[in-house]
């Protein structure tokens, strides 16, 4: 069942020449390594500048601003951006009295991601496993054309989709947000077609064999064959819509289905230019980017062999 | 790649997968019709009209594309969005590729890789608000670190010089992992007996490298150049959070002059006719850039 991009022996010039290299020290693999060194640190380090933020006192962090480590370490940030810290309490930290409302945007990220996950990673299995394993007339016109799409870029359909949306009365609300990526994603569709055309015929034979109908087998034994692709579709799909902007902006202006990425830029855009609440803006960061990090804890190999494999492909 | 399937059902029942067929897309189809053509055409209709959201659109034949071709604006914003993305892909791949390659050399180490990665995972906005405090002219330690080193203040965000650079860098820091992933899993695929030759004819790293690595990975990189354009081209989010197209139009790039133009002046007939423009330059550019690069083969085979 290893259908993942598989673990590909390290033939390459690992074995040959790097054997031989790690015998002993050499300038040219010292500063390789020093290279490695500098691109981690200049990648990590505003990640841990988030959280040294966060962690600061946002009236005391202006004296001390080269500080690595937090300026007067508080919970105080995060208290504001979770809205458990009363208002006079958030002021006298630095921040602003209209704070930002963390944990109601959390809950729309969450729906937004979550259901627009599941819809559109179902329809491009079902989608998919039309297109890898029955055959109909004008199977490869019909993907062709879905495939197109993938040229197309998003700016084009926006416009028009914001006008499609504001005429069914969806704006500002959870359908005018996740009906347009619902239903279709090229990309879904192209990768989970080419997981089920690389899966052997034989179990389904056999159960054809047994008397099973074409969609009793597409969810008895293809889905379940194609858990590990989907999963990892399902992962990416879902970060994508976590970190989604332009359209979230374009239709969600009032707070009740607005997600927390778009809550963020906005909040920073609102606040005053002179001193703006950092350590409250960046508490809200960590909450934002936390789930993604998560994930990523826990999935992380699985995230990069995909990346290569769509490379690959 | 497509192996179709074995006959292995009756034409009897053959018939019953078509019906299936037209069933399981019907969610995936209805979606790409109703959110992705139908708007697309209604686009290119929109681009030819006046159309200021409340009323109904107007049509006004060429004028919107007469007007484009006369803005100097829209010249100005294309100008540079060329240079964000000049920018982005030669320092974007060039980075990319001397860390998949570095990398590639050193360790096979996936935690190193999960970790280049880990600016992909965060949103635009995130990292254009972290920078941006990293940035901040009186507290941002990385300007602080910067006039310590050069000795001299940068406003970096806030400057007209620098804003589109900066923008660049922020742009290059967050996409870097994925794209070396991408050519790191391209340099997997080059057998370790194409090294071992050149070593025998005598070639030194540096040879290598030029005459072997980078023609053998021209598939991978091809597309990393092709995703970074078009992905450069339409860069909105971090630009939105930090300059908002300013100082003084120094970084408005295209998609936020469309955005401008359609939800700050609600001139959405420009607004659609410059998306359409967008769209010709885009597939032009990747006709070419695939063209160019031969993309299709690699010289492996």
């Amino acid at each position: 069942m290893t259908v993942l991009a598989p673990e590909r022996p390290r033939t390459a010039p690992d074995s040959a020449l790097g054997r031989a290299c790690r015998v002993r020290f050499s300038p040219g693999r010292a500063a390789a390594w020093l290279y490695i060194g500098v691109i981690l640190l200049v990648t990590l380090f505003p990640f841990w500048w988030i959280l040294r933020t966060a962690l600061s006192d946002n009236v005391a962090m202006p004296t001390d601003p080269g500080s690595l480590l937090p300026v007067h370490f508080t919970w105080g940030a995060f208290e504001r951006a979770l809205g458990i810290a009363g208002r006079a309490q958030a002021e006298a930290q630095g921040g602003s009295g209209a704070a930002i409302n963390t944990p109601l945007f959390l809950r729309n990220s969450l729906i937004y991601a979550a259901v627009q996950t599941t819809l559109v990673v179902f329809c491009s299995a079902m989608a998919a496993y039309a297109f890898a394993r029955l055959r109909w007339a004008g199977r490869n016109l019909v993907f062709n054309i879905l495939l197109g799409a993938l040229m197309v870029p998003a700016i084009l359909t926006l416009l028009p989709n914001f006008i499609f949306i504001r005429d069914i009365h969806q704006l500002n609300g959870f359908g005018g947000l996740i009906l347009p990526g619902a239903f279709f994603s090229a990309f879904n569709i192209f990768f989970l077609r080419q997981f089920m055309l690389g899966l052997s015929t034989e179990v389904e034979e056999a159960a054809t064999v047994d008397g099973a109908g074409r969609l009793r087998i597409f969810f008895t034994i293809t889905l379940p064959m194609t858990a590990a692709p989907i999963a990892t579709l399902s992962l990416l799909t879902f970060i994508n819509t976590w970190n989604d902007y332009l359209w979230p902006l374009l239709v969600t202006s009032s707070d009740h289905a607005k997600p927390l990425t778009l809550a963020l830029g906005v909040f920073k855009q609102s606040s005053p230019q002179a001193a703006p609440d950092w350590a409250g803006l960046m508490a809200a960061t960590v909450i934002a980017a936390l789930p993604m990090l998560a994930l990523f804890m826990v999935f992380g190999r699985r995230i990069v062999n995909s990346i290569g494999f769509t490379g690959i492909k | 790649m497509a192996t179709p399937p074995r006959t292995m059902v009756s034409p009897s029942s053959r018939r019953g997968d078509a019906k299936l067929a037209w069933l399981m897309i019907t969610p995936a189809v209805a979606g790409f019709l109703v959110f992705f053509a139908y708007p697309a055409v209604k686009g290119v209709y929109y681009s030819f009209t006046s159309f200021h959201i409340l009323t109904p659109p107007k049509w006004v034949g060429l004028a919107n594309w007469r007007e484009m071709f006369g803005d100097s604006v829209f010249w100005h914003s294309l100008l540079v969005t060329a240079y964000f993305v000049g920018l982005s892909v030669v320092a974007g791949v060039l980075i990319s590729l001397v860390t998949a390659v570095v990398l590639h050399r050193l360790t096979g180490s996936t935690v190193i890789r999960g970790l280049i990665l880990l600016p992909f995972l965060i949103s635009g906005v995130v990292s254009a608000l972290v920078w941006q405090w990293m940035l901040d002219p009186q507290l941002g330690i990385v300007s602080r670190l910067l006039e310590k080193i050069t000795g001299s203040h940068t406003l970096f965000l806030g400057d007209s010089h620098w804003a589109i650079p900066t923008l660049a860098a922020i742009s290059v820091w967050k996409s870097m992992g994925y794209n070396a992933i991408l050519i790191f899993a391209g340099l997997q695929t080059i057998p370790a007996s194409v090294y071992e030759a050149g070593r025998l004819d005598g070639a030194g790293e540096a040879q290598m490298f030029r005459r072997l690595t980078v023609p053998l990975l021209r598939p991978i990189l091809a597309m990393v150049v092709v995703l970074t354009v078009i992905g450069s081209f339409q860069v909105f989010d971090i630009v939105q959070v930090t300059t908002r197209g300013g100082p003084a139009n120094a970084s408005n790039v295209l998609q936020m002059y469309i955005y401008e133009k359609g939800f700050g002046e609600l001139d959405f007939g420009y607004a659609a006719t410059m998306s359409l423009a967008l769209f010709v330059l885009l597939s032009a550019i990747t006709f070419t850039q695939m063209r160019l690069a031969r993309a299709g083969e690699t010289d492996l085979a």
